[in-house]
């Protein structure tokens, strides 16, 4: 030690200095958590947050800090399996918290059942979003398949929204034509008619309307209210078509991690004011159908009446379905052939 | 012997182009270099400006766009002198010694030069991710690599680790054994040979390797992208917050973000012209030699 | 060199000993070689080789059905031939820039020297978004090409755009040293003997240069395969016409197919590994033909 120079010194500080600070930015503050969630959810949360850590303030004194991260539903959930510490997830499909259940066996398998209404407090639908004027004359799902319609949606392996929107277009199919070589067939010419999937809903939203690829953008009727709002009903217009599928996002508590971090009691209370009044008056203005009847009432002009069917009704459930079609070799990969 | 030189202007009427030639391809290169690099930051600077400077600086002033200052500045921090020790180390071994697989030694040092920094970031995430080699032993022991900053700041360090001992390699073989030989013979420790010897030789190389190495550490986008987990305040840096608001309809803020890179970029720049002048006077006194002969 | 040897007969340090008992008179070597083998190992080879392992895993049938899959050849071709076109779009305009540089005097030329780096300096990410904004349909350039049925944003033509912008330092930095030192006697011994300017340049100057331009090219070829951040927003990632392989990449990776990921990134290490190589040998033919 007698030996050091200057620069013994310098290097000294610099390493006990990275060593120092790489624990701290590992390290949890205290009653902080994160909230993994889909890719359209970025406003709502941001307000749910605020609002939860004025909540929780006030209740229990604590200040609560809540980070986000925003993706595709399913990429989220892989990445959440591959070791990012969600404490709560709030995804866009039961099937994406149900693989991290299974496989990562980060919550119990029975999580759905804890909360109201399968644990998905608010719920949304799949809507048509087109061009002011509506240049092309798109009236519902059939004319998404006409030759010359360029149609925008995100991927199905990768996002939970395009999930939603394949399922929606194969039930109004499966509706108008009865078989389920019909609905292939009509949704094979729909995917023939989209040149570029996006990773996440609100990437495909992006691509819509900020690089205006596209006739028409099918999509979470949160995120294309979103997109009015944003950029002015001069525009894009709404399409509401005959009929779409009921989505419910549903949340859930990783049990595993939220144990390992202390936050088990602070995430709970989170999804369960999700529920409360002022969550579901958060949600309903962030363009998210609440459960609240009341609400449901305040907000009717909003929310259109569509005749909606359920993953349930039309396909046995999401597990099923994943499997059909969504998985790989399923028939999804059967029908995009990209660039045909 | 250098060849044409245009600082004096003067050159042998026989050996250059007519005048029209002359004003016609320097027209076509300053229309190059406009189109392709001051034109794109001007964009950003429009970009960052046209909502208004209150919201440019309001942008700036987010709690969010501060994490992610402060998150690239840690790595930069972090990364910068790790690779500057490395950039050391791997140039005196290679100039001040012979040694087999030197060539394989010096290829592998350029390897993260040539591959996609996608790739880069993949391959840390097989090693660091849950499911990857050292997945379960750092679960049990708790500790966060993928989806964390350390993480990547692993990655940063892969890609930025050759550009000071790429500035250091040649110039310290172009600069010869001897002078250190002579200190090491008249008594000098190793480490005072190299801070006393060669340390002066080679600082404004090294100068130049550190700004080169600190813009890219800042500004790497793809092999962060891979491993960060993209978690607001957390785990995005510069770059990263900056596609974050572009994703958000927030394009003033996303240029306005921007533009603090653009602005850290004409820095280094200006930085680099610096020491550049430098080093060329440095070189070529150098290389007349004590002796005043070419080596 | 007189003094190199004069140390050398002091120290009794023979250099043409036997080599395999070689004295080193500078201290150092265990360190700083052990060192940078750790280092490289730990961050280059360790990692590199996990992809390599992982595309393994699909064994050889596997891996070669991934690898031909249409999407693949499609983002491979993209790729190759975008960064193809770039960096020859960089090689003309870019040893038309280290001349101008090298032999003309110019207002601002100092401030072009300098520019040329901006590539090297700024983020991949701004560059995409900045690339982006300038060549979309409402852009400032973009909107002047679309009268004249030129779209930019979102087709090859913006990737090849944005990979030229990448790779534009690199033919620049390698030609400009070797413009420096040619000696203007060659020239000037052309023109006395007739030649006209255009036959010298062809004839006399060319020859010299040509290893550093295709050094220059290479490096930029090489940059511009892999290049993602800047792509990343100007393409259209439509698959089969502007996905790019870095893009494909990414996509298979939100997919967390790790082992398709593995063995499309293990076809584009081999090639790079291949430019690498090339780079290496071409900067050898170029040091022997310094004066």
């Amino acid at each position: 030690m007698k030996n050091w120079k200057k620069h013994d010194i310098y290097f000294a500080i610099l390493l006990s200095l990275t060593l120092g600070t790489a624990p701290r930015l590992c390290a949890q503050k205290p009653v902080a958590f994160l909230n993994v969630s889909y890719d359209p959810t970025r406003e709502l949360y941001r307000e749910i947050n605020a609002a939860f850590a004025a909540y929780w303030e006030r209740k229990t004194g604590a200040i609560v800090t809540i980070s986000q991260s925003h993706g595709g539903s399913g990429k989220q959930a892989r990445a959440v399996l591959d070791g990012l510490e969600a404490d709560v997830v709030t995804l866009a499909l039961a099937y994406d918290i149900n693989e991290i259940a299974w496989r990562g066996k980060l919550l119990a398998v029975d999580w759905q059942a804890r909360l109201p209404y399968g644990s998905a407090p608010y719920t949304s639908t799949i809507v048509l979003l087109v061009r002011k004027g509506n240049p092309k004359r798109i009236r519902d799902w059939d004319d998404l398949v006409r030759p010359g319609i360029t149609v925008i949606t995100a991927n199905p392996k990768t996002s939970g929204g395009a999930r939603w929107n394949y399922l929606a277009a194969w039930g109004y199919a499966l509706s108008r034509w009865g078989s389920e070589s019909a609905a292939q067939d009509f949704v094979r010419r729909l995917y023939r008619n989209v040149p570029v999937l996006d990773v996440g809903a609100r990437a495909a939203t992006t691509t819509f309307v900020e690089r205006g690829i596209g006739d028409v953008l099918i999509t979470w009727e949160n995120e294309a209210l979103l997109a009015v709002k944003e950029l002015g009903p001069a525009k894009v217009e709404i399409l509401t078509p005959s009929v779409s599928i009921l989505a419910e996002p549903p949340v859930a508590v990783v049990d595993k991690v939220a144990k390992k971090h202390g936050t088990d009691a602070v995430a709970r209370a989170y999804l369960e004011f999700l529920y409360t009044d002022r969550g579901q008056e958060i949600a309903a203005r962030n363009f998210y159908r609440p459960r609240s009847e009341q609400l449901q009432n305040k907000y009717t002009r909003q929310f259109p009446k569509i005749s909606l069917f359920t993953v349930d009704n039309v396909f046995g459930g999401w597990t099923k379905a994943q499997a059909k079609h969504f998985a790989d070799g399923g028939i999804f990969d059967k029908i995009y052939q990209p660039g045909r | 012997m250098s060849g044409v030189h245009t600082q004096s202007g003067r050159v042998s009427l026989a050996i250059t182009e007519s005048r029209a030639i002359r004003l016609g391809l320097i027209g076509i290169a300053v229309l190059f270099l406009g189109l392709f690099t001051v034109l794109p930051l001007v964009v950003v600077f429009v970009g960052a400006l046209r909502a208004g400077v209150r919201i440019y600086l309001s942008s700036l002033r987010n709690p969010d766009a501060l994490s992610a200052l402060r998150l690239s500045i840690t790595v930069a921090l972090i990364v910068v002198p790790l690779n500057l020790l490395f950039g050391v180390a791997a140039a005196w071994a290679v100039a001040k010694f012979e040694f087999r697989g030197k060539r394989i030694l010096t290829t592998i040092i350029d390897i993260p030069l040539a591959i996609s920094p996608v790739i880069g970031g993949m391959a840390f995430m097989l090693l660091f991710g849950a499911q990857g080699w050292f997945g379960s032993w750092l679960r049990e022991r708790d500790i966060s690599i993928a989806f964390a900053v350390p993480g990547i700041v692993i990655v940063t360090i892969f890609v930025t680790l050759p550009f000071i001992a790429r500035q250091l390699i040649p110039l310290m073989r172009e600069q010869g054994n001897e002078e250190e030989e002579t200190a090491v013979i008249l008594g000098a420790s190793g480490w005072q040979t190299f801070v006393r010897v060669t340390l002066p030789n080679i600082r404004w190389a090294l100068l130049y390797g550190l700004i080169l190495c600190n813009a890219r550490a800042i500004g790497e986008f793809g092999a962060v992208s891979v491993i960060s987990g993209h978690i607001r305040g957390v785990t995005n840096t510069l770059p990263l917050h900056v596609e974050e608001l572009y994703n958000e309809y927030n394009s003033a803020a996303a240029f306005a973000v921007a533009s603090l890179l653009s602005l850290l970029a004409v820095l280094t720049l200006v930085l680099q012209k610096f020491v550049g002048l430098h080093q060329s006077g440095e070189r070529r006194s150098r290389k007349a030699g004590p002796e005043g002969s070419e080596s | 060199m007189a003094t190199a040897l004069r140390v050398n007969m002091a120290v009794g340090a023979n250099r043409s000993r036997a080599k395999d008992t070689p004295r080193r008179v500078l201290p150092g070597y265990g360190l700083t070689l052990g060192f940078t083998v750790l280092y490289l190992g730990f961050f280059v080879l360790i990692p590199l080789s996990t992809i390599f392992v992982k595309a393994a895993g699909l064994g050889w049938q596997g891996f070669w059905t991934t690898v031909t899959a249409e999407r693949v050849v499609a983002a491979y071709r993209l790729s190759f031939l975008s960064a193809f076109y770039a960096a020859l779009a960089n090689t003309m305009f870019g040893f038309l820039v280290a001349w101008v540089l090298v032999r003309y005097s110019f207002p601002a030329r100092r401030v072009a020297d300098a520019i040329i780096d901006l590539p090297f300096a700024l983020p991949t990410a701004v560059a995409g978004i900045a690339f982006t904004a300038l060549y979309a349909e409402n852009g400032w350039l973009g909107s002047r090409l679309i009268p004249f049925g030129v779209r930019v944003a979102y087709t090859q033509l913006g990737i090849v755009a944005v990979l030229t912008f990448v790779g534009l330092p690199f033919v620049v930095r390698t030609v400009q040293p070797v413009l420096e030192n040619l000696e203007s006697e060659i020239e000037e011994v052309a023109s006395s003997l007739g030649a006209g300017r255009w036959a010298a340049f062809t004839r006399v100057l060319l020859p010299s240069i040509w290893p550093a331009l295709l050094t220059g090219f290479t490096l930029a070829f090489a940059r511009a395969i892999g290049e993602y951040g800047s792509v990343l927003f100007i393409a259209g990632n439509m698959p089969m016409r502007t996905e790019i392989a870095p893009l494909l990449v990414m996509a298979k990776l939100d997919q967390f197919d790790f082992e398709g990921a593995a063995a499309i990134s293990a076809g584009m290490l081999i090639v790079s590994f291949a430019l690498l190589l090339a780079v290496n040998a071409l900067e050898g033919i170029g040091r022997r033909q310094e004066p």
